[in-house]
Formats: structure tokens, C-alpha cells, sequence
């Protein structure tokens, strides 16, 4: 009876998770005409052509600029992703292993950033931008992006469970200085945590969309949500854009999937392994 | 308990005096500074922030004979949906673009932040106004003497759309009254289509409906905001339409939603009164319906007369902070009235000009295939000569959201558009004051 009310409950939520990315696949193949006439959630006959019409439109509208969106988005995620998880893995692992003055002070107020919306920041951020002439710059992005308060957090308490004292004592009597210590040894034992980060940081820069928003105006500089966003409020001028819209937004959660499809195995053993503990 | 209320009011009351005294500060610089408009010296670059599509082919045109005047476009969601926000963030930054995009509605929202630079005494803005209807050049001076604050570029002249076979079908003539059309409204319900939608959102559309009637919302004497939602005018249209839903004789849908498109796309709904730059619409959006609109001048108040609205259109403005006004100038003057701008943008954009001149454009003299072959434009074009001239208040955004908010409680049954008005115009008195705008 569990088995199947779970079975059940798991089915609904499936369903419910999966119709809005099956309308996206089923409406991206469609011309503008069958997209408003036909059935929303079943194909056309003429589908499969459509669809690599709708792809050709989308990658060459306006000299090519939604691969350029892509590829902007992809930097500034894996970039950024990469760094701020470093960044991140090295600060939470300084607060659990060394013993400072202010040590609580520093990761409380860290604590406190993680309540502060990143929305909320992206307003001063503009003001403090301009004053150094850095806005509609790669910088105006990249830089805010690399900074994560919930992975500091995140690490903190992964490094303090998983990387023993005792492993760093035996390191520094071997001689390992405290840098090769933490990137040989300790980033190992907490890489499950840190695939987590990168994985946070990944989808919420992917998706961060009010700071690009407020910072660019070059379009070349646009990630795909703000470049989708863009071409949405011109349907009322140009409505052929809806198409590329539906079909951008369709392209755009790929690379999402990849990222979560091809790290989540790292992340179960992870999992696994503290379990087994 | 009590106590800690009153102390955290207090706090809260003292921030809010705060803000007030903050934005008191940056509007009471607001003067007409109609500064002298002296070309700069060597090669200029200019910064243009605009949401029009294919801008930057437009802009090449210009930057191909203007070496020492080139034009960098920057682009953006269209106004309301964060350009506008960005403009107000840039103005307070100081680093606002040169030139920007700015809908007519939106304008005074800008001169009362002081945000827009006088143009008037650069050169050749002032004899343009000859290039443009009167009502249209009202828009960018605000009656002000010696004041220019924008340019024209697209406008939104309004005419009735609607189903030329469907009406010939059913032994219907156009309706060149609004009585007519309610009249009209009726025959068609009773063969189970709606005249009609009443979207709950396009306030700006109902605004439209409102100056045809000769209504206005804003008025300002002396510096301070007169605030009248509902004015005669007003609640004539209102009432009008009121009566049409409550009879249940249009359909409710959300505009340029897949629903709405589909309601003419089924022809379930038969005529749409909406602006030059829905013929667009319509052909994309009800395709199966080609062959079969046709365009007539808007339904009158009175028999015989001819007074047309407006919807939407923008505008190109030089920002305060610009260092080359007599420059960006020069360039959104070319952009707005010249025969091969206009042509341009209206092939890459679909924009229908402000400027009389685009009444020449080959492209907006012939017919068009998706009407008949009726040539609409034309239709447009002198519906653009009655359109009645209507002010626009300070706080557009505020007021559409708040006015919508109420059309869509008297689209669900509960109050009138009489009072959602009403509630909008309190609301919109009430922001005023929280921006210390001089009101009435």
C-alpha cells in the first residue's frame, strides 16, 4: 500500500514537473501559425522540419546573436561557477580548520549574507559599478557572481565532518605546506560538497537574471535569459520572434541538464559515502 | 508589546520621511534649462539605449556618412519591462546613455525626475515641428515655451479592425457610431461570436478610448498635477463598456496572450479597435483568418464626426548629462524625419512614423495582401490627423497597474470599471504625493 501511494504521489509530481518542458519541446516544433492553432501538448505532421527551420531561424536572427547569448551564459557559469567554488571551498575550509580571532564574527556575518537576496544587492552593486565605469562590462557580471555565502557555509560544515584533524597533522609533519595540503588532499575528501557548490552556483548563474538586466546594455554581452527576455518584450513589435522565444528558452535549458545529468553521479557517491560512515 | 509597535512605527515613519525628503531633493531642481546647444569639437560618440529591433542596421546608415558623429547602439526589454528602470538608475549614477528610447507616456515620468535635456535651441529642432501633427508635438514640449524634450518616432493612430466577410455575411454594416456597435454587438452574440475582447491589462488601450472621447487624465497648471480619472468622458467610455461586459457581450481575455490570438484566430471575436502597429498582430497572430480583416476609421460618439485615439509609440530623447546635445540632436532629428531612416526602420521594425513624411513610404501607400489588399495605412495615416490630444501623467506605470488591477475585479463580477477608475485615481494621487509632485 506504501509502495504504491508513494509510487502514486511520485507519478503526480513527475507529471507535474515534466508538462511545462514537454509543452517547450512539443511548441518549439511548430511554425507560429500551428503553434496558435493546433493542440499545445502533440506534434504536428510537419514537426520535424519545423523544427530544424525554427533552429536555423534561432541561430542566425539578428547576425547570429543567440549562440553568442549561449556561449555568454556558459562562460560566465562555468567560469564563475569554477572560481566561486573555489573560492568558496577555500574560505569554508579556513573557518573549520583554523582558529582565529573573529573566526565566528567572519561566518556569522557570511550566515547573514545568505538571507540577503542577490536581487536586492543588484542595485548598489549598479551604483558602486559605475563609479569605477566597470557597468556593461564582462567584469560587471563575472565579479558578483563569484561570490556565494551559502557555499562558504556549505563547506564550513562538510570540511569540518569530512576532512579529520588528524589527516592534516600527518600532512604537516610530512611537510606539506598548508595550500598543498588543502588542494592535494582536502579538496579530495570534500569534493562531494564542492560538486554541490558548483552545481548551486552553476544553475543560479545560469538563471541569475536581474543583475545582467541592470548592469548590460551591449548585447554581445547578454547571457540567454536577459537575451530572451529581450526578444520577448519585442513580440508585440516583430511577433515571428515568439517562435525563436519558445525554441531559445527550449536550447537554453540543455547545457542546464548536461551539468546536472553528467555531475550528478559524483554528487550520489557523495552522498553514499557519508552514509557509510 | 505595545510598546515595540510604536517603535518600530516610528522607525518605519522616520524612513519614509526620509525617502520623501530624498526625492523632494532631486526633483526640486527641475527647471526649464533650455541651455545653449553648442557643437563639440573633433570626433563625437554617442550612446543610444533603445528596444526598437534592427536599430543597429538603421544606425549603420547614419555612421556610414557621419564619421565624426558615430552612434553606438545599446539595447534592452522594452521600457516598462526594466529599460525604463535602468534609464533612472543610469540618470542617478550619472551615466546615462546620450539617447533613449522613451514611450509618449512615459515622458512625464522623466521631466519630473529632470531627466531630459532641452533641445530646443540645437539646431533644426525647433522647425521640426513642422514635421509632425500638432498633438503629437504637444507630447515632447508639455506646452512648455521654448521646450523641446524628445522627438518624435513611432505613433499608434487607432482605427477598427474588423472581420470584413464575417460582416458582410451576416448582413452587418460597418458600425461608424459606438451606438451602432453595441447594437452590432448583439446581432453577433446571437450567431455565438463576440464583438469584441476587454483585456483587463492594456490600460493604455482604454486610455486611447478616452481621449477619442475628448477625455483627459492629467492636466497641470502652475507646476501642480491636476488628477481626473473620472471625468465625464471617462465615465461615459467606462459605462459603455461596463454595459458590454455585463451583458456578457465581449470576451475577457488577457491580451496578445495564445488565448486571445486564438479567439481571432477561431473567429470567435470579430473586430478589434486597436493601433496601427496591430495590423501586425493580427497577421501572426490569426493566420488562418488571412484574406478576410479589412480597417475602418473608429467608431464616433457623436454621427459624423471623425476624432481618432492613440496607443503607444516612442519617442527619442537626449538625457541630461549628454555631452554632445547638439550632436545626439543632429542624429535622433535624421533618425525620425529623414525619408531613409524612416524607410528603414519601418522595413527592419514594422515602425509606422511620426513624422508626416511617412505618409510617402511606398511600403505604407500600397495595399496590404493579409487585408484584402485594402491599403490600410492610409486609413491610418488620417485617422493620425484627429487623433485628440491627451496628457500623460508622472506616474504611468503606478497608475496602468493600479487601474488594471480594478478592471480586473470588474471583469470577475465585482465592482465596475467606473470604480476601478476611481481607485486608480486615488492610488495615483497618493503616489504623486509620495513623490512630492506638486497635486491638486
Amino acid at each position: 500500500m506504501s509502495r504504491a501511494t508513494a509510487m502514486i504521489v511520485m507519478g503526480v509530481f513527475t507529471v507535474y514537473f515534466l508538462t511545462p518542458i514537454w509543452w517547450l519541446l512539443v511548441s518549439s516544433t511548430k511554425t507560429l501559425g500551428n503553434f496558435n492553432s493546433t493542440f499545445s501538448l502533440w506534434f504536428t505532421p510537419s514537426s520535424l522540419t519545423d523544427i530544424v527551420t525554427n533552429l536555423g531561424k534561432l541561430f542566425t536572427y539578428d547576425d547570429g546573436v543567440f549562440p553568442r547569448w549561449m556561449l555568454n551564459s556558459i562562460v560566465y557559469a562555468t567560469l564563475a561557477g569554477g572560481l566561486g567554488t573555489v573560492l568558496a571551498a577555500m574560505c569554508g575550509y579556513a573557518l573549520a580548520k583554523y582558529r582565529f580571532r573573529g573566526r565566528e564574527a567572519i561566518f556569522n556575518v557570511i550566515l547573514g549574507g545568505v538571507l540577503v537576496p542577490a536581487t536586492a544587492l543588484a542595485l548598489p552593486l549598479f551604483l558602486i559599478f559605475s563609479q569605477v565605469h566597470l557597468t556593461d562590462t564582462f567584469w560587471a557580471v563575472f565579479l558578483p557572481s563569484l561570490v556565494s555565502p551559502f557555499g562558504v557555509y556549505l563547506s564550513r560544515i562538510y570540511a569540518a565532518s569530512s576532512v579529520p584533524d588528524e589527516i592534516i597533522e600527518a600532512a604537516r609533519i610530512d611537510g606539506a605546506g598548508e595550500v598543498r595540503t588543502f588542494f592535494t588532499m582536502s579538496v579530495r575528501l570534500m569534493s562531494p560538497a564542492l560538486v554541490t557548490i558548483f552545481l548551486f552556483q552553476f544553475v543560479s548563474i545560469w538563471n541569475n537574471f536581474f543583475l545582467p538586466l541592470i548592469m548590460l546594455r551591449d548585447q554581445t554581452l547578454f547571457p540567454v535569459t536577459l537575451g530572451l527576455y529581450t526578444w520577448n518584450s519585442q513580440v508585440s513589435q516583430i511577433p515571428d520572434i515568439r517562435t525563436l522565444v519558445i525554441v531559445g528558452a527550449f536550447v537554453s535549458i540543455i547545457p542546464l541538464l548536461v551539468a546536472f545529468l553528467s555531475l550528478q553521479r559524483f554528487w550520489r557517491n557523495g552522498l553514499g559515502a557519508g552514509g557509510l560512515k | 508589546m505595545a510598546l515595540k509597535f510604536t517603535a518600530v512605527a516610528a522607525v518605519a515613519l522616520a524612513a519614509t520621511l526620509g525617502l520623501a525628503g530624498c526625492s523632494a531633493a532631486s526633483t526640486s531642481s527641475s527647471g526649464s534649462s533650455s541651455a545653449s546647444c553648442a557643437p563639440s569639437s573633433g570626433k563625437v560618440t554617442l550612446n543610444f539605449t533603445t528596444w526598437v529591433p534592427g536599430m543597429d542596421k538603421v544606425v549603420a546608415l547614419w555612421n556610414a556618412k557621419n564619421p565624426n558623429i558615430q552612434v553606438k547602439v545599446q539595447t534592452g526589454p522594452n521600457g516598462n519591462s526594466g529599460t525604463y528602470t535602468n534609464f533612472f538608475n543610469e540618470l542617478k549614477a550619472g551615466n546615462a546613455p546620450d539617447i533613449g528610447q522613451i514611450e509618449y507616456d512615459t515622458l512625464p515620468a522623466f521631466r519630473v525626475q529632470d531627466g531630459l535635456q532641452n533641445i530646443a535651441s540645437c539646431a533644426g529642432v525647433s522647425a521640426a515641428k513642422a514635421d509632425f501633427s500638432s498633438g503629437l508635438w504637444n507630447q515632447v514640449t508639455f506646452g512648455e515655451s521654448n521646450a523641446v524634450y524628445a522627438i518624435p518616432q513611432d505613433s499608434g493612430p487607432m482605427a477598427l479592425y474588423y472581420r470584413k466577410d464575417l460582416f458582410q455575411k451576416a448582413g452587418l454594416s460597418v458600425p461608424t457610431t459606438w451606438d451602432e456597435y453595441a447594437a452590432d454587438a448583439v446581432k453577433i452574440k446571437a450567431l455565438g461570436g463576440e464583438i469584441t475582447n476587454f483585456p483587463k491589462g492594456d490600460v493604455n488601450w482604454f486610455a486611447g478610448l478616452v481621449s477619442q472621447a475628448g477625455g483627459q487624465w492629467f492636466s497641470t497648471s502652475g507646476g501642480t498635477w491636476n488628477v481626473n480619472l473620472t471625468g465625464p468622458e471617462s465615465t461615459k467610455v467606462a459605462n459603455y463598456w461596463q454595459d458590454l461586459i455585463t451583458k456578457g457581450l465581449v470576451s475577457t481575455i488577457p491580451g496578445f496572450t495564445d488565448q486571445w490570438n486564438n479567439a481571432y484566430n477561431t473567429g470567435q471575436d470579430w473586430t478589434w479597435v486597436s493601433a496601427v502597429w496591430g495590423a501586425n498582430t493580427i497577421s501572426s497572430g490569426a493566420p488562418t483568418t488571412a484574406g478576410d480583416w479589412a480597417v475602418a476609421p473608429m467608431p464616433q460618439w457623436t454621427a459624423g464626426a471623425n476624432v481618432s485615439g492613440a496607443w503607444g509609440g516612442s519617442s527619442s530623447v537626449v538625457f541630461k548629462g549628454s555631452k554632445h546635445p547638439a550632436e545626439a540632436a543632429k542624429f535622433i532629428l535624421w533618425l525620425n524625419t529623414s525619408t531613409e531612416a524612416l524607410t528603414a526602420l519601418n522595413k527592419e521594425a514594422n515602425l509606422y512614423p511620426a513624422s508626416t513624411a511617412g505618409d510617402t513610404l511606398p511600403a505604407l501607400s500600397q495595399g496590404v495582401d493579409f487585408y484584402g489588399g485594402q491599403a490600410i495605412y492610409t486609413t491610418f495615416s488620417d485617422a493620425g490627423k484627429v487623433i485628440s490630444p491627451f496628457t500623460w501623467g508622472p506616474t504611468m506605470t503606478q497608475t496602468y497597474s493600479d487601474v488594471s488591477d480594478g478592471f480586473g475585479s470588474a471583469l470577475s463580477g465585482s465592482g465596475t470599471l467606473l470604480d476601478a477608475l476611481k481607485a486608480g485615481q486615488e492610488k495615483t494621487i497618493a503616489a504623486l504625493k509620495a513623490q512630492s509632485i506638486p497635486v491638486k
